[in-house]
């Protein structure tokens, strides 16, 4: 039996498949970032707040309409969305003639104010959300014990990666969509509804963060300041792998949590830092991020 | 008509500059976290629990004009030394209540030292409040990580829990709290296996658990607060560590936390409170009229603010002036307190609050009636063998 650097070799594995799974939140949580980004150049700083609303409304159906979670997988996301939509509407549609920075800290103020009102409602201290029947327990793999819950995040996030990707850029509504971010004049002028499109990405981008929150219910902790917490992560790795890039933000955020996980075994105080590490050095030598396309 | 105004209004500035030349105008300020991790554990739960006090103490029959402020922290030493500098200053304000998170409550103890005011603590943790900075001023009302220590640490290394692994908030207070903690495991016959320097705040803690579990602990010590602790013993669960026996210590958690975990999760964990609301007729009964104005049972820190604020008015009516904060804590310290919350209270020279502390394991679900029925009390510690005993450099009674 080897050993590496001291480390038994069933605690790697077991420490790279929990890297695995912290990834999956990365992919969905930054595929969702660069979405909006790659497509509306909007720098959306409410995707952390609109994670946690995810969570919160999965809770909400849960405890105020008897909502389960499988339903709730669905529908968080879709209001989670539909809230998005109007934000989109009412407020971001107006600065995309603007510089970046006016989204930035339009998005930021909203995030602190989303926060803001579910801390005044529900406290910091977070509320209960248990792991669905059918998905607890969990499998002995010799190395470690997976609950099934972890192993249907990895599934989900993997299933939900694949098919933004493939409709972005195999599909002719992906076509469209590139195109109208390169030149929505020329789009529109072929009859095809920019506005439309433009809102409905922004949708589909904040549905993907309420989803990864449904998807956190049940093994983080439910409270107003979990998408706050994570979010410099997540944009982290936007940077690293390159702004508005789909599959280098999917990619990225997987890689990025393998290598958190070990990190956590080598170093443990160093892994919180050890994205950011990362994220410099790559700045440093390639600053248009690992599949960026322009700088 | 205008005369008659005029005249009247005369009066009663008279009348009103009459009343208070014949009461003792005390100012109370609660200086805790009112957005941050401990809002629901102190914020504006702490601020509802002093009125309450003032309310009881009938300050206002016995010619004491009671006004509370409050402000928020933020958790950061610079803005809250800002606060309680501009408060004892410009707001007139005598004594500063509460003060969760040990950076800020030390930065403060020290401004009150310096401006003769009073620092009742309730919310923050260390030790070094009525230790290393041990100030005349100051009174630790409710708890501290020694007294957490010598309940949980203790209690579990006794009932068998013999190898101890450490999941320790990478900040002061976490090692702080692991220090004193390992100390009573190792006193009572205990080892500790491992530690692992978790940052500060996490979300995952799944790999950390791994390596507790690889370690063959019995007991995984947890040594942070709030939702680190929350998440750490969500994922326990989930990772089948207590189901396979190895048993969790939240060393400082809080009834808030316990709630926000739900008995499922939450059941079998031992934890050591200064107060509950279910303990007695009394508690139940402060409690009751806490919950109908808060819309939550109180924590020990928001319990402890209004026991503090009880014994802190009664030195001030005992004295008759609320002005010298030297004074009246030490006249808190020769007092009998009686508490309806706490029980019998003394004030130690160093301003420790000598008082019970309680082992609470929280209930299965089965036996939990409520939302808020949550513990089961297995043991009273009793205030001597519960906190630190006295530095003699800090008995201010003998200075």
């Amino acid at each position: 039996m080897f050993e590496l650097l001291g480390i038994p070799p069933q605690v790697l594995l077991g420490q790279l498949l929990l890297g695995l799974i912290n990834g999956s939140f990365y992919a969905v949580l930054s595929l969702g970032l660069a979405v909006i980004f790659g497509l509306l150049n909007i720098i959306n700083f409410a995707h952390g707040a609109l994670y946690m609303a995810g969570a919160f409304v999965g809770w909400m159906l849960l405890n105020y309409l008897g909502i389960g979670y499988w339903p709730a997988l669905i529908l968080a996301p879709l209001i989670v969305g539909a809230f998005g939509i109007v934000l989109e509407r009412t407020m971001l549609s107006r600065l995309y003639h603007l510089d970046h920075l006016y989204g930035l800290l339009l998005t930021f103020g909203l995030a602190l104010i989303i926060q803001g009102l579910f801390r005044n409602y529900y406290g910091i201290s977070g509320l209960p959300y248990q792991i669905p029947a059918l998905l607890s327990g969990g499998q002995n793999l010799g190395f470690m014990f997976l609950p099934n819950y972890r192993a249907w995040v990895v599934v989900a996030s993997v299933l939900v990666c694949f098919g933004t990707w493939f409709v972005i850029e195999k599909t002719r509504l992906g076509a469209y969509l590139r195109a109208a971010t390169e030149n929505p004049a020329l789009v529109g002028a072929f009859g095809i509804n920019v506005p439309l499109l433009v809102m409905l990405t922004y949708g589909f981008g904040v549905a993907l963060a309420g989803f990864a929150g449904v998807l956190a219910a049940p093994i983080y902790s439910v409270n107003p300041n979990m998408g706050a917490d994570l979010i410099i992560v997540v944009f982290a790795v936007v940077v690293i792998g390159g702004m508005g890039s789909i599959m280098g933000a999917i990619v990225t955020g997987y890689m990025l949590g393998l290598i958190e996980g070990l990190t956590r075994v080598f170093y443990p105080e160093g892994s919180a830092v050890v994205i950011f590490v990362i994220m410099a050095i790559v700045l440093l030598i390639k600053p248009e991020g690992l599949f960026g396309r322009t700088a | 008509m205008m005369k008659q105004l005029a005249l009247s209004t005369a009066l009663g500035a008279l009348f009103a500059g009459a009343g208070y030349a014949q009461g003792i105008d005390v100012k109370l300020g609660v200086l805790n976290d009112r957005s941050g991790v401990y809002a629901d554990l102190s914020g504006e739960g702490s601020v509802v629990a002093a009125r309450m006090a003032v309310e009881d103490f009938k300050a206002a029959d016995k010619g004491l004009n009671v006004e509370i402020i409050s402000a928020d922290h933020q958790n950061k030493p610079d803005i809250g030394a800002g606060i309680a500098r501009q408060w004892y200053d410009e707001a007139g304000v005598n004594a500063i209540l509460d003060v969760p998170t040990s950076s800020v409550a030390l930065a403060v103890a020290d401004i009150t030292a310096e401006k003769n005011g009073v620092l009742i603590d309730s919310g923050a943790g260390s030790t070094a409040l009525t230790r290393e900075q041990c100030r005349p001023t100051t009174v630790h009302w409710t708890y501290d990580t020694a007294a957490l220590a010598n309940g949980t640490g203790a209690a579990m290394t006794n009932a068998g829990g013999k190898k101890w692994f450490f999941l320790t908030a990478d900040y002061a207070f976490g090692h702080s709290l692991e220090e004193n903690t390992a100390k009573v495991v190792e006193a009572n016959g205990g080892q500790v296996v491992g530690t692992v320097n978790v940052p500060f705040p996490a979300t995952d803690f799944s790999s950390f658990l791994l390596q507790a579990q690889g370690s063959g602990a019995d007991v995984i010590g947890l040594a942070n607060a709030g939702g680190d602790t929350v998440n750490a013993i969500k994922q326990a669960s989930e990772f089948g560590i207590t189901q396979a026996g190895q048993k969790l210590a939240a060393l400082l958690f809080f009834v808030t936390d316990v709630h926000a975990l739900g008995a499922q999760t939450a059941q079998g964990l031992s934890l050591t409170e200064a107060f509950y609301w279910d303990q007695n007729d009394a508690t139940r009964a402060w409690s009751k009229r806490f919950m109908d104005i808060h819309g939550a049972q109180p924590t020990m820190v928001q319990a402890g603010v209004y026991s503090g604020t009880m014994a802190y008015l009664a030195a001030v009516e005992a004295l008759g002036s609320a002005t010298d904060g030297k004074a009246i804590v030490a006249q808190m310290k020769k007092a009998e307190i009686d508490d309806p919350l706490f029980g019998k209270v003394s004030v130690r020279g160093d301003g420790r609050a000598i008082h019970d502390m309680y082992l609470f394991e929280v209930k299965t679900p089965e036996q939990s009636q409520g939302e808020w029925d949550l513990y089961n009390q297995i043991s009273t510690i009793s205030g001597a063998d519960a906190f630190l005993p006295m530095l003699p450099e800090c008995d201010f009674t003998k200075q």
